[in-house]
């Protein structure tokens, strides 16, 4: 699927976690995401999901390796950016001013010993040395405000805030450089329900006023459905499926995605009954478990990929 | 029906100490509810409401401001073997089942303990026993000799589900049983609590701050909110037409596909 305008194109990305049993993580992954707009990639821990955020920005290190295919970040003025062949000085000057990231587990992505007006001001004195101290100042103040943070809370230590609060300030730090893209890795996924809703709708806001292009990433299904104007799923470092959110949602395709639409009741829904339990229980177990079991040994290095064998199919197509 | 465990105004006072300033902080108020044979009773609300609170007071390791807990009408233990008996009877499934299990100890130490010191079962009677509870979990008999960092999440908190089930209670509280654990194989443990639930008549706490798993899991729904027990009924009545205003909001904050426009008229596949 192509789009009219993108912002960034991958083409067969492909990335190895290189070990004693080296695996294909990320297996020639393409997606193009457009000005704008809002892409959901879903998938089960160890998919791959994280491993392809951090690749398209140049963010992984050994034993993780690119091993194939092309990122093309199209610029505001008209210029082809090839983002893997950055180096140094050049990375540097893209990574946050064109497309930054909202971390998984944000509430530790804050450096817990300065205050967290030194650390929006960081990102602004990084980038645009030209600025006065002052007027840095004022941006920091503008940024808390634009993500609902009172600013006189600009002093305050990490620890002093509250794990919405620390999310917030990782979104104006994202936004600081008005970036083109945004990649968000779980970004509420700790949060809770109420904070979570509270969150989602400060992106939305966001994105509608600034026009930022999004790849949000989690394993919460019904909430990209909510968000996104296209969806990806993602298998064993592979995208089984990508389309737009209203075909996902009524005509899938894959089983796989099938399955995982399958997977959470709804709050209004038909009741799950009683007597599905015992028919669908081995199911669940083959079709989620197995891919969370590569993710037990993904700490060493390895990943779900790895795992790749057919009963995860068998049971998701049943 | 007769009530297994009844709670009746439940209080708990933390005393929170910064610095020489105390401030007293009342995490658990007046909440009263009884839990009956076969039925699963949850408990909804947000970071911070108190479920958590009342599940660590049931299970006894956290010791009540005031109020009773009663199993069969008689005051549940506070030490000693009275409160063996209690645990004989009241076990608890935790949220994460990365830190709930010992990572030195194989899956069958984990279920072959509560056999000994419960029914003081030895040997091959353990050995038969500990292969049951993991076929009743639906675990594959090898995975006894596993040790917890060999397994996935969903395994696990299958493990700690069967360690709770081996002393062979009546009640078991489970809290946050699937929050840790990935969306797709939520439903395959909740299907596995609810089982349970059925074929052995447990009377089960489902506590959680998911509002969907909540209607489809249990027959009833109390709704917690600073401590206090705001709304409470059927589930599909506290669900579909919510009371309270807390009930509202929460319901309202649960990711919903239905508020994309680009859905606007669609069914589900």
């Amino acid at each position: 699927m192509t789009t009219s305008d993108p912002v960034l194109t991958v083409r067969d990305l492909t990335v190895e976690y290189h070990g004693a049993r080296p695996v294909t993580a990320v297996r020639g992954v393409s997606l193009e995401l457009g000005r704008g707009e809002i892409v959901g990639l879903a998938g089960e821990s160890g998919c791959g999901k994280s491993t392809f955020a951090y690749g398209i920005n140049q963010l992984l290190r050994p034993p993780a390796q690119i091993t194939g295919g092309s990122v093309v970040f199209h610029d505001r003025d008209g210029t082809d950016i090839d983002v893997l062949a950055l180096q140094g000085k050049a990375l540097r000057a893209y990574r946050w001013d064109k497309a930054s990231i909202v971390f998984q587990g944000s509430m530790n992505s804050l450096n817990p010993v300065l205050r967290i007006s030194a650390q929006l001001r960081d990102v602004l004195t990084t980038h645009r040395p030209e600025l006065s101290r002052a007027a840095a100042e004022e941006r920091c103040t503008e940024l808390l405000e634009l993500v609902g943070v009172d600013p006189g809370r600009r002093h305050s230590y990490p620890h002093e805030l509250s794990g919405g609060m620390r999310q917030r300030v990782m979104i104006a730090m994202a936004l600081a450089l008005r970036p083109q893209l945004i990649i968000m890795d779980e970004p509420t996924t700790a949060l809770d329900v109420l904070v979570q809703r509270d969150i989602i709708a400060e992106i939305q806001r966001l994105q509608r006023e600034l026009h930022f292009a999004v790849l949000f990433i989690t394993h919460d299904l019904p909430l990209l459905l909510e968000i996104s104007d296209r969806i990806a799923v993602m298998k064993e470092g592979l995208v089984v499926e990508l389309d737009t959110v209203d075909r996902i949602y009524s005509a899938p395709r894959d089983p796989y995605t099938k399955a995982l639409l399958g997977s959470f009741p709804t709050l209004t829904g038909e009741r799950v009954t009683d007597t599905d339990a015992d028919t669908d229980i081995d199911i669940d177990t083959a079709t989620g478990e197995h891919a969370s079991a590569a993710d037990a040994t993904a700490d060493a290095g390895t990943d779900a990929a790895a795992d790749a064998d057919g009963r995860t199919v068998e049971g998701a197509a049943r | 029906m007769t009530a297994e465990l009844a709670v009746e105004r439940l209080n708990k006072v933390f005393t929170l100490r910064d610095g020489r300033r105390r401030t007293q902080l009342h995490a658990v108020r007046d909440v009263s509810f009884e839990l009956t044979k076969g039925r699963t009773v949850a408990l909804v609300g947000q970071s911070g409401s108190g479920k958590s609170t009342v599940a660590r007071m049931i299970a006894r390791l956290e010791e009540p401001t005031s109020g009773e807990i009663r199993l069969d009408g008689e005051l549940a233990g506070r030490r000693g073997r009275s409160l063996a008996r209690y645990r004989h009877d009241v076990q608890m499934v935790f949220q994460d089942p990365f830190a709930s299990l010992n990572p030195f100890h194989s899956v069958a130490h984990h279920l072959a303990r509560p056999l000994q010191l419960h029914h003081r079962l030895t040997g091959d009677q353990v050995q038969a026993r500990v292969a049951e509870l993991l076929e009743r979990v639906n675990l594959p008999a090898d995975f006894a000799e596993r040790k917890p960092h060999e397994l996935s999440g969903g395994q696990r908190q299958r493990v700690a589900i069967a360690r709770a089930l081996a002393p062979g209670p009546r009640v078991l509280i489970a809290d946050e049983p699937v929050s840790m654990l990935d969306v797709s194989i939520r439903l395959g443990i909740l299907k596995l609590l609810a089982r349970l639930q059925r074929e052995e008549h447990l009377a089960v706490l489902y506590i959680t701050h998911d509002l969907a798993t909540a209607r489809h899991f249990s027959e009833e729904i109390m709704v917690m909110c600073q401590g206090e027990i705001v709304e409470r009924g059927p589930s599909d009545d506290v669900i579909l037409r919510p009371q309270a205003d807390f009930t509202k909001k929460l319901a309202a904050a649960a990711p919903n596909p239905a508020r994309n426009p680009r859905l606007a008229g669609l069914r589900p596949a």
